[in-house]
């Protein structure tokens, strides 16, 4: 019989495939009706893949800005038991391992900004290399390399980027433990050898953003977000180490497979069982990654201020967040009222704990974690805050994006780059960017509206608004 | 771009939601590898604006032809990136589960080939590697960007 890939209506923003076939559960997709509509199918044949794998927990979850990818959907949270046979999944992490989002404040109001933001674009421009074939200013060696990818952002500040403080506004405190810098090829040490403290290209940007709407003053309060306040949003990744990693363990995990006994349904499904010597590798090597990703933010944050000395020397940039949104994470979760420790694929899925979770900096206890969302170059971004309930509806997750409703074929071929770059200058946005073409693929309609997404992240208890940032600057590969 | 008929040689860039797909064909295996790789150059940049001045040897080795196309345009890539150059031209000779091929290039040039993506890796997803009805090959594949 074939299968009904047509989700069933659950809530106004919660859809369900039931489990059948070859499902072991459900896939569960958070987004509005228009959202739904709008959804490529091959999402729901992606869906029903990752629901199809070994010691999946729960249900496949897709976020509001779910989209195509490769092997798990872009927006895509599945949690897998080690004890119940559970996988872990390069194409369920991504390439970009640990791509993800840093907020900072400047402490300026936009009135203190405006008159310098065109040399405020210039100098972070020049000042951040970005695009295809940029080199960082930091080329390390062998040693260096290995206490970098062991020691993420604590190895960039015991380097003299950024500070403690720094520190405690990062993920897992800005190192992740478990990472093995020793099952990281040096294919990927070589590929990463110039890159360190780059933005890479595509979607990756700086933007310098005002703060333009609250949703909620009291947790903007805490996130030290005010209105009219300018900020700066960073969205990179782990750089060529993580793309070669990806790419290594992708092969490695098609060809052992079968010696697993796992049928995959696609090979782009590829992975191997957690408790197996390739999972386990995976699992060092990526958090390698992690760690070198964390380090990326953290030199192109220095890069920043660097940046900001220069044209306002008044600034104090100082993170508001940083997290990230191509992982598989440890953690441990209730299910059906028992606790079980879970590895958490998010790719294109951000981690969103609720109040009171106890891996949150103190001083974001009592309002959630902050949840970074970027959007595009000309709609804006939002900082959300996660809820308690998302623990119950999504393993404590929630969107990353605005996410794309245009390929970068249509993208191209609809809009000129200088079109793009003039239409958003008349209203304010400066773009500095090395290629056009590249401005054009990222064209703000090219993207779903991210208002949409929050507010289906929202009314579907994943996370909730807590600012809207508009762009002011925006600095692409 | 692509023309119909076995003799057809081509390549072209497909369209995916997230990322972009990457397809050749040509009257024999080796020609449609060698198309993919125009078509990876082509969602970089524009090939014929890409100078042959150094060239790559690359040598790789996979049990389907499938998992050989991921593992060529991996190659590139990988030379790409470490080497910062961008490749306008490719030969290809395939021997079995072997494949050796060169790819002629130059250091990439921002202001002038205007690199609209930075290629991170091949991927398994709408990869097909197959001998079409008409006779002509296809070898395509998304890459992630």
């Amino acid at each position: 019989m074939a299968m009904q890939l047509a989700p069933e209506r659950v809530s106004e923003v919660e859809w369900r495939i039931p489990a059948q076939g070859r499902m072991r559960v459900p896939a569960v997709i958070y987004a509005s009706e228009a959202l739904v509509r709008a959804l490529d199918a091959k999402v729901y044949e992606q869906l029903v893949g990752v629901a199809s794998l070994p010691g999946i927990v729960g249900a496949a979850y897709a976020m509001p800005d779910a989209h195509w990818g490769y092997g798990f959907p872009i927006g895509d949270v599945a949690g897998f038991d080690p004890e119940a046979g559970g996988v872990v999944s390069a194409g369920g992490v991504g390439f970009d391992i640990s791509c993800g989002v840093r907020t900072l404040t400047t402490g300026l109001p936009r009135a203190a900004v405006e008159s310098r933001l065109d040399a405020l674009a210039d100098a972070l421009f020049h000042a951040i290399p970005a695009g295809l074939g940029s080199t960082g200013a930091v080329v390390l060696d062998d040693a260096a390399m290995d206490a970098m990818l062991a020691g993420g952002a604590c190895w960039a500040v015991d380097q003299g980027f950024g500070t403690a403080a720094d520190l405690e506004r990062i993920e897992a405190q800005g190192c992740i433990a478990g990472a093995r810098p020793d099952l990281v090829s040096a294919r990927a040490k070589l590929r990463q050898r110039a890159e360190l403290g780059t933005l890479g290209s595509g979607n990756h940007y700086l933007e310098v953003q005002e703060v333009a709407e609250l949703y909620d003053a009291a947790t903007s309060a805490a996130f030290g977000l005010v209105p009219g306040a300018v900020v700066v949003s960073i969205h990179c990744g782990s750089r060529g180490l993580g793309h070669q990693i990806g790419t290594e363990f992708l092969r490695a995990m098609v060809v052992a497979a079968p010696g697993y006994g796992i049928a995959l349904p696609d090979r782009e499904l590829a992975c191997a069982p957690l408790n197996s010597p390739l999972g386990r590798d995976y699992l060092g090597a990526m958090r390698a990654a992690i760690n070198c990703a964390l380090a990326n933010r953290q030199l192109v944050t220095q890069l920043a201020r660097r940046a900001f000395a220069k044209v306002l020397p008044e600034a104090r940039l100082e993170l508001v967040y940083d997290v990230s949104h191509n992982t598989c994470q440890e953690e441990v979760h209730q299910i059906e009222g028992r606790e079980r420790r879970l590895f958490v694929h998010r790719k294109g899925a951000t981690r969103a704990f609720g109040p009171g979770h106890p891996e949150l900096p103190a001083a974001y206890r009592p309002w959630g974690q902050p949840v970074l969302i970027g959007g595009s170059m000309g709609t804006g971004s939002y900082v959300l805050a996660g809820m308690a309930e998302s623990e119950r509806r999504a393993l404590a997750s929630a969107c990353h994006g605005a996410g794309r409703s245009m390929s970068r074929n249509q993208a191209a071929r609809r809009w000129g780059g200088r079109l793009v770059v003039d239409e958003l200058a008349r209203r304010g946005i400066r773009v500095r960017g090395h290629s056009l073409r590249g401005v054009a693929e990222e064209a703000p309609g090219a993207y779903k509206d991210v208002a949409a997404v929050v507010a289906a992240a929202e009314a579907a208890g994943l996370a909730r608004r807590v600012a809207r940032l508009v762009p002011l600057a925006c600095i692409k590969g | 771009m692509m023309a119909g008929g076995a003799s057809a040689v081509g390549y072209e860039t497909f369209s995916h939601e997230a990322d972009i797909g990457v397809r050749g064909c040509g009257p024999d295996l080796a020609s449609a590898f060698a198309q993919a790789a125009l078509a990876l150059t082509a969602a970089i940049t524009e090939p014929a604006a890409v100078a042959a001045a150094v060239a790559v040897d690359i040598d790789c080795c996979a049990p389907d032809p499938e998992l050989l196309l991921v593992d060529w345009l991996n190659r590139l890539i990988y030379e790409m990136a470490t080497r910062g150059l961008v490749f306008g031209r490719f030969e290809v000779a395939i021997d079995g589960d072997r494949l050796r091929g060169r790819a002629w290039g130059e250091p990439v040039d921002p202001p002038r080939h205007q690199p609209a993506v930075e290629a991170k890796g091949a991927t398994f997803t709408e990869l097909r590697v197959a001998r079409e009805a008409d006779g002509r090959w296809v070898a395509q594949c998304v890459v992630d960007v």
